[in-house]
């Protein structure tokens, strides 16, 4: 590699690493997002120059990929995002492992470091990639997004990962000269069980733990680029790789806590697909309300929380959640959103939901600012929310949610839950919020529901 | 190979955690979607692979040019999109 090379790739190191950073804080966030960006331009500038290329290829790769990442960029609604970002962390895994792929097939005689970093590439790519298009399929619906269990299912997983494995071993023992013959069927075998791997891990997972598949996802796809950087002996791929695998890690851990579940609870507990009837017996009854009715009381609250949840995505109520929130705001109440961390199916998706919406970002606030002002909010105001405002995280030692927090709706003044049935939530866990005292359901389509709020107010 | 990589990589990780701590929950998807484009750097790999190897390497290399190219371009341009819609009250 050319001196002027090795600066240009420590160049694109520093700007990913003052890109990331910026992109950590709300103020800083585009900014770093394009210095970024400037990093990558750099990184692959000073690639294409390096000599000794037939571009014809790289050509057509970059305009076919250039033209539909462009496309699928701009298309995408804001409510389609968790897919769009499942299909970018499947498009990255799958070209490193074809990067790995690739060094294989044009490296005589491979080193034993060089042949461990080409099956770990593999591997972890593959997984990512196969992962992420699981992933994609549950989160757009061409999947059920149920968990997928069957009998034997761990069985046969930690065997694939020993049959990986062993053939890992077989292809580096071939790459040093060990065994005579084999290493290409070896390499095929570690190949398949990597994306067998991957749809396997996936398929057991549930919709509301997608937020932690999405990011640990991301966090592979990260890891197998930085694997792919000791394959072609590259410093800042491994840099870059190693950045992306460790924010990915965070998110995760993030999403792990916001469930009060560990992480291997979330990749091999199918949860809600084992889940028995609750242990608390539910008391009380559903008070239902017309949306007429839910327009006096709004009409008199001073301060107002929406809780938005999954179901505010499939019913796109998020513009209209905005228009009620204004009509509020211009009748002197104080508005917040309170978003649950875990709400939807990927990080951060209602705020992505609402800023889409323009609802300014003052108006998010997090369960652990809201909850201990919760006693002076009039109404509280649950969108397709279920499981995170779930009293039985806080009451019922015995409930499969006991422990995670919570968005404390119960302890409103009112709160109002707008839901289309009593079906339980994805946890299959029943709500008792819904019975309590304080508590009015109102039925129906929650777009529907709160566009008759917002006609209520122009009337009145 | 250089194993001197393997130093590289535990410290870019050490850096990585230390660098990403508490990020405001709006910002979870924008990091996602932005740190997601980072890691199609793979690109630089690919680029190698469809520009000098041979039949087969040349084809694998093309696609995966192509994916990753979808991982930059895609993942940059829709984090662009998404911080662009995140507005304070004053300018909303």
């Amino acid at each position: 590699m050319e001196a002027w090379q090795t600066f240009a790739y420590i160049a694109a190191s520093i700007l990913f690493i003052t890109g990331l950073k910026m992109l950590g804080r709300a103020e800083t966030a585009k900014r770093g997002n394009r210095i970024s960006a400037v990093g990558m331009l750099i990184a692959v500038v000073a690639t294409l120059l390096a000599g000794g290329l037939d571009y014809t290829w790289i050509v057509l790769g970059l305009v076919i990929g250039g033209a539909v990442g462009a496309v699928a960029a701009r298309r995408v609604q804001m409510t389609g995002m968790p897919e769009m970002v499942a299909l970018l962390n499947g498009s990255g895994g799958l070209a490193s492992m074809l990067v790995g792929w690739a060094e294989y097939v044009r490296s005589d005689d491979l080193l034993a470091f060089s042949a461990v970093a080409i099956v770990l590439t593999i591997l972890i790519g593959g997984l990512a990639a196969s992962g992420s298009v699981i992933a994609f399929g549950k989160l757009s619906g061409r999947l059920d997004g149920k968990p997928l269990l069957f009998s034997g299912q761990k069985v046969i997983n930690a065997a694939l990962l020993a049959v990986a494995v062993l053939a890992a071993a077989l292809v580096v023992a071939h790459a040093t000269g060990a065994i005579a013959s084999g290493g290409a069927l070896a390499f095929a075998v570690v190949l398949l069980v990597a994306l067998a791997l991957g749809v396997l891990a996936v398929l057991p997972i549930g919709g509301a733990d997608m937020p932690i598949v999405v990011s640990l996802l991301n966090s592979y796809s990260g890891v197998a680029a930085a694997a792919a950087g000791f394959v072609i002996d590259n410093n800042v791929l491994v840099v870059a790789g190693s950045l992306v695998g460790a924010s990915g890690l965070i998110l995760t851990t993030i999403m792990c806590k916001a469930m009060n579940r560990s992480l291997a609870n979330v990749l091999f507990g199918g949860f809600g697909a084992t889940i028995s009837a609750g242990s608390a017996q539910m008391e009380g009854e559903v008070k239902p309300l017309s949306p007429e009715d839910a327009y006096f009381i709004l009409e008199a609250a001073d301060s107002v929380v929406f809780v938005p949840g999954y179901g505010m995505a499939v019913a796109q109520a998020q513009h209209v959640v905005h228009e009620l929130a204004l009509q509020l705001t211009k009748n002197g109440a104080e508005v917040r959103h309170a978003i649950h961390p875990v709400a939807g199916r990927m990080p951060g998706h209602m705020n992505v939901l609402l800023a889409e919406a323009n609802v300014p970002y003052e108006q998010l606030v997090e369960p652990d600012d809201v909850n201990p002002t919760m006693e002076t909010v009039d109404v509280a105001i649950v969108i397709g929310a279920n499981d995170v405002v779930n009293p039985a995280a806080k009451e019922d030692p015995g409930s499969p949610l006991f422990g995670m927090p919570i968005i404390e709706v119960d302890r409103a003044r009112t709160c109002f839950v707008l839901k289309r049935s009593m079906n339980p939530g994805f946890s299959g866990v029943d709500n008792a919020l819904f019975l309590k005292d304080n508590t009015r359901m109102i039925f129906g389509d929650a777009k529907a529901t709160i566009t008759a709020m917002v006609a209520a107010f122009k009337e009145g | 190979m250089n194993p001197l990589l393997l130093f590289v990589f535990v410290l870019a990780i050490f850096l990585g955690l230390e660098l990403i701590t508490k990020v405001p929950s709006q910002l979870h998807t924008p990091l996602m979607s932005g740190s997601n484009a980072i890691s199609g750097i793979t690109i630089v790999g690919a680029i190698v692979a469809a520009g000098e190897g041979g039949v087969l390497a040349t084809v694998l290399g093309t696609i995966a040019v192509t994916a990753a190219t979808i991982n930059v371009i895609g993942g940059y341009l829709v984090t662009e999109r998404m911080l662009g819609m995140f507005k304070r009250g004053k300018d909303a």
